[in-house]
């Protein structure tokens, strides 16, 4: 049984479902007892048209379904109005289920397990398994929130922001156990990459791409993180790399600019350079001049302060840091590597000390305690 | 989509608003505290932000290795000041705002005379993997 063929037509058939009239969680149910079918039969008896035989099993049961439920009598005058033999194209299909999944009445989390559930084709299981909650919570977050798109129509195309704010959630989630959210994440972003023709679709599919051709460097063996400096750069994967360079430029070539595609050049522009030292930080200064006038945000402003501070020493960085408020994320960690260059060590020392007690992952605690501990070790020679 | 630590103690945090210790309330007063922690639980599996719910017993105990042959225990190594963990609820939410309300809503469980307790409770976030991004 070819598990990557069911997932790739699940979100066209649940799509074409509700497109027919049928409403979003019970076309989920019936496409689900579709697979469960297909999963059973097609073993011995493969079908020629995978997708065609799912989408007439689903829709037979969802109208059992809904024929059994007397109090459901009208939906099922609306679905024979909306009629069943218009075969329509898969890929409007599963774009519109993007932007039902990523519809603004649900919550992050929500939208994040919906997406990964109709979209993506995931089992509750698979995706319990990556947020390590119990499954029955995640299948309640589920429930809940078809339950919430539910009434609504397909009229409403939404916001495509939202849909892409939703994909680099589950991206940034990274993975864990045997779903590896990042690489699903970059599935989806592709095949909506191919459904839908924006500039800022193909920015953070790249961006997604040239994140992840470094994802190999950047933890040692034992798990530990490995900062972009020290990162062995001949285990970048130069494929993915060139491709995201190349689907960036297109897009930026379109000269319609989205944070996505800034923040990819910048990435790309690590990406680029072979050694660390040869990083261009004059031109990352410039994108992410580009990115505060796109998104005013304090975290890229920070982010700002470390290539200013590459680009024009670290005093200069300090300068750009002293302009942002202590308490954003990992302000106390930038202000510790800026002093660090800057050669005041003890001051470097104490903040990575007190950074590593503000870290929001393990990971990140440990690489600025074991930062901390160098500094110490070597003044105390 | 983040996890927090709920922690409830015995003892070691502040004093609760409505301070009766729970051997002197009325055994109706005691089985509707149980049973508003119970609908709290039940209510966030509904909403999908319920992870775990563990009760300890008070008696704890340290221990250390000694080298051979040495007493490894002890009842605490502040005899006087330790706090104590009745239990704790982990839950998995949106924001950092959610879980203060939620924890809020946890402390209102009521107590003696059927008012709430309002009790200090402990909210910790959970350390977790590192994003996939993050410079």
């Amino acid at each position: 049984m070819d598990e990557a063929l069911l997932r790739s037509l699940t979100p066209s058939v649940l799509g074409i479902l509700v497109r027919r009239g049928a409403d979003f969680a019970a076309a989920e149910d019936a496409v689900q007892d579709a697979l469960i079918e297909a999963v059973r039969v097609w073993p011995d008896d493969p079908p020629r048209d995978p997708k065609g035989w799912l989408v007439t099993v689903a829709w037979r049961r969802f109208l059992d379904a809904t024929r059994a439920d007397a109090a459901r009598r009208r939906r099922e005058d609306v679905v024979d109005e909306a009629g069943s033999d218009a075969p329509v194209s898969g890929v409007d299909d599963t774009l519109q289920l993007y932007f039902l999944c990523a519809h603004p009445s649900l919550t992050p989390s929500s939208a994040v397990a919906l997406t990964l559930r109709a979209v993506g084709g995931l089992t509750t299981r698979q995706i319990a398994q990556a947020y390590l909650v119990p499954e029955a919570t995640m299948a309640q977050r589920i429930s809940r929130a078809k339950r919430t798109v539910s009434g609504v129509r397909f009229a409403q195309p939404g916001d495509v922001a939202t849909v892409l704010r939703v994909l680099y959630l589950v991206f940034n989630e990274g993975y864990s156990g045997e779903i590896d959210l990042a690489a699903e994440a970059i599935r989806l972003t592709r095949q909506l990459a191919a459904s839908i023709d924006r500039p800022e679709v193909a920015g953070l599919l790249a961006l997604m791409l040239l994140h992840h051709a470094r994802r190999a460097s950047r933890t040692a063996p034992d798990g530990s993180l490995i900062a972009l400096a020290e990162q062995d750069r001949g285990r970048w994967d130069t494929a993915l790399i060139a491709e995201g360079v190349e689907i960036l430029q297109a897009a930026l070539a379109r000269d319609r600019l989205g944070e996505f595609q800034a923040q990819a050049a910048i990435a790309a522009l690590h990406a680029d350079a072979l050694t660390a030292e040869e990083t261009d930080w004059v031109q990352i200064v410039e994108w992410y001049d580009e990115l505060v006038c796109l998104t005013e945000s304090p975290v890229v402003r920070l982010n700002r302060a470390v290539a200013v501070g590459e680009a024009d020493g670290p005093r200069a960085g300090l300068a750009a840091l002293a302009e942002l408020h202590d308490s954003l994320p990992r302000h106390t960690a930038v202000a510790a590597y800026l002093h660090e260059r800057d050669g005041d060590l003890a001051t470097a020392a104490r903040l990575y000390v007190e950074a590593a007690g503000k870290a929001p992952n393990l990971a990140e605690r440990d690489y600025l305690t074991r930062q901390a501990a160098q500094l110490n070790t070597r003044r105390s020679h | 989509m983040a996890k927090y630590l709920l922690l409830k103690h015995y003892r070691g945090a502040p004093a609760s608003v409505n301070n009766v210790p729970m051997d002197q309330w009325t055994p109706d007063e005691i089985s509707a505290h149980m049973q508003y922690m119970r609908d709290f639980a039940t209510r966030l599996e509904g909403t999908g932000e319920f992870v775990d719910s563990q009760a300890l017993a008070p008696g704890g105990t340290f221990v250390r290795s000694d080298g051979e042959g040495r007493p490894p225990v002890t009842d605490g190594p502040f005899a006087e000041t330790k706090d104590v963990i009745a239990g704790w609820m982990v839950i998995d939410v949106d924001s950092y705002e959610r879980a203060l309300e939620l924890a809020g809503e946890l402390s209102a469980a009521p107590g003696a005379g059927g008012k709430p307790i309002h009790e200090w409770l402990e909210l910790r976030p959970f350390l977790t993997e590192p994003p996939t991004v993050t410079e």
